[in-house]
């Protein structure tokens, strides 16, 4: 294909590729890219994991910290997402305030966390009332190249896996919190949310694991949540063409089979990671 | 509503509770404010949205874009300053309304969408939807399809309820909006929160779909009163 057709015509271009029921980079309708995982990269923080879909590359950081409960929820403690996309990631990010994107994809991850019960709050809690965790998420885009919030929920699930908080316990006397860091705990991980991204295009045809150019001449997004009971977590379509009811059906059922493919990724990278003393 | 001596004319709809769906009363004003090229008020039991429109108007370069208009959404909260939630909110209603209006017809102008929230009881971002549409449209701007919003909230024991009040919602297990569009009754925006499972999500589509008719009725009562008024 001339790639001068490519840039005069980008949506003429894709869809004569959509024709043939396949892609550009020759992928089919239903085919997410090559996920990476690795975890454990940072050592400063208590978990960590990267990941890449394609291109599109994510690092999440999870930092613990203690704080005081909420008063309305003394025996609960603080899961706080944020998701940055700084200007390194894409041309269309400028420095300055968290652009609308990152807003929703902050708002996004804090709806998942609440709504899959992926840590259960209760037990971020140390001592009732008085002291307990705040969990800081923070996931930065490096790269990006379209379905930044499948990848942000799989580095996520992963760094969550992976973190281990001190064992902290309050000194009777003095009444001051004392943290132990030799004793290292995993966190109780009770759900595993895995999300997938379709886009749709032209009002008809659904396409799975959006680049940056399909999201762009796309005529609405749609993000599906499932955990393992095959229960959906969200269903996050923020308006857009309308969708029939066998369509979502077909979305959902694929993003069942996702759930399955990004389980398996992450029990291989966990069995397999070595944490170094 | 009452009619006072400019004749804003709303309509009352109490609304036929049927063995499952069951709507609060509705209310709706048009054209109550004298500055927005269009406005709105809409009220659902004691949930209260104010919408304002302005457009088409100037767009700043930066901003524009060459083929369609550019809208804007802003929701301000009753307390406080907007803040990420009220963000992801403005990305969902901007990109319903995007779907709904001909933006083609208007290119290089903006239109700016402001929704004031008065009360919150619960069912906010359909309220908001449906300010949204009497809003756009009083303002005149061409539309190929209408929305509304209808929100479901699935109960601790499995039973669904539309059009929840704030308890409601705090108590349930399971919480969805969807924006039904009047053309062809799919779905065209969905937001939900708390975890359910596939048949559920059937079912307060399918109760969704059916609410959108009573509340499109509505619309056509509420515009059809106006307009008769004043021919």
């Amino acid at each position: 294909m001339a790639p001068g057709f490519k840039t005069a015509e980008p949506l003429e271009y894709h869809r004569s590729f959509l024709k043939e029921n396949c892609r550009p980079d020759g992928r089919e309708l239903g085919e997410f890219r090559t996920t990476t995982l690795n975890i454990g990269s940072i050592s400063t923080a208590n978990g960590s994991a990267l990941v890449k879909i394609g291109n599109t590359t994510v690092i999440c950081g999870i930092k613990g910290e203690l704080t005081c409960p909420p008063s309305d929820a003394p025996n609960k403690g603080y899961i706080v997402p944020n998701v940055d996309l700084p200007p390194l990631c894409s041309s269309r990010f400028r420095p300055g305030p968290p652009s609308e994107q990152a807003q929703v994809a902050s708002q996004f991850i804090a709806d998942v966390i609440d709504s899959s019960n992926v840590i259960q709050k209760e037990d971020l809690c140390i001592e009732k009332g008085k002291l307990s965790w705040v969990l800081y998420c923070d996931i930065i885009c490096l790269d990006y190249d379209g379905n930044l919030l499948d990848t942000c929920v799989v580095a996520l699930l992963a760094a969550l896996k992976n973190a281990r908080l001190p064992e902290v316990t309050i000194n009777k006397e003095t009444d001051l919190a004392e943290v132990n860091t030799d004793k290292l705990h995993h966190l109780n991980v009770s759900k595993h949310p895995v999300s997938s991204s379709f886009s749709i295009f032209d009002n008809t045809i659904v396409i799975v694991d959006p680049t940056v150019e399909e999201e762009t001449l796309s005529t609405a997004m749609m993000t599906v949540v499932t955990d393992e009971d095959d229960r959906l977590c969200m269903l996050h379509k923020p308006g857009g063409s309308a969708l029939s009811g066998e369509k979502l059906q077909d979305c959902i059922s694929r993003a069942v089979t996702r759930h399955r493919e990004v389980s398996k990724l992450i029990e291989k990278v966990m069995d397999s990671f070595e944490p170094d003393k | 509503m009452r009619d006072g001596p400019n004749t804003h004319v709303g309509s009352m709809m109490d609304v036929a509770v049927s063995p499952v769906l069951a709507l609060r009363k509705f209310g709706c004003e048009q054209s109550l404010l004298s500055r927005p090229d269009g406005s709105s008020s809409f009220v659902q039991g004691d949930t209260s949205v104010l919408a304002g429109v302005y457009g088409p108007a100037e767009v700043k370069i930066s901003k524009e874009i060459y083929d369609r208009a550019t809208l804007e959404v802003m929701i301000q909260p009753k307390v406080g300053l907007s803040g990420v939630r009220e963000r992801a909110q403005e990305h969902c209603v901007r990109q319903t309304c995007e779907a709904a209006l001909l933006s083609t017809l208007h290119p290089r102008s903006s239109l700016s969408l402001i929704l004031q929230i008065i009360h919150d009881d619960g069912s906010l971002l359909s309220c908001c939807l449906n300010a949204a549409c009497m809003a756009l449209m009083d303002a005149g701007l061409p539309m190929s399809c209408l929305f509304c919003g209808v929100t479901c909230a699935i109960e601790q024991d499995g039973h669904i309820v539309t059009d929840p009040t704030s308890q409601q919602e705090k108590e349930s297990r399971a919480l969805m909006t969807f924006a039904i569009d009047s053309a062809e009754r799919r779905v065209m925006m969905s937001s939900t929160r708390g975890s359910f499972s596939v048949n559920e999500l059937q079912q307060c589509v399918a109760l969704s779909q059916r609410a959108s008719e009573e509340i499109f009725q509505f619309y056509r009562d509420s515009v059809r009163r106006r307009y008769s008024k004043t021919l």
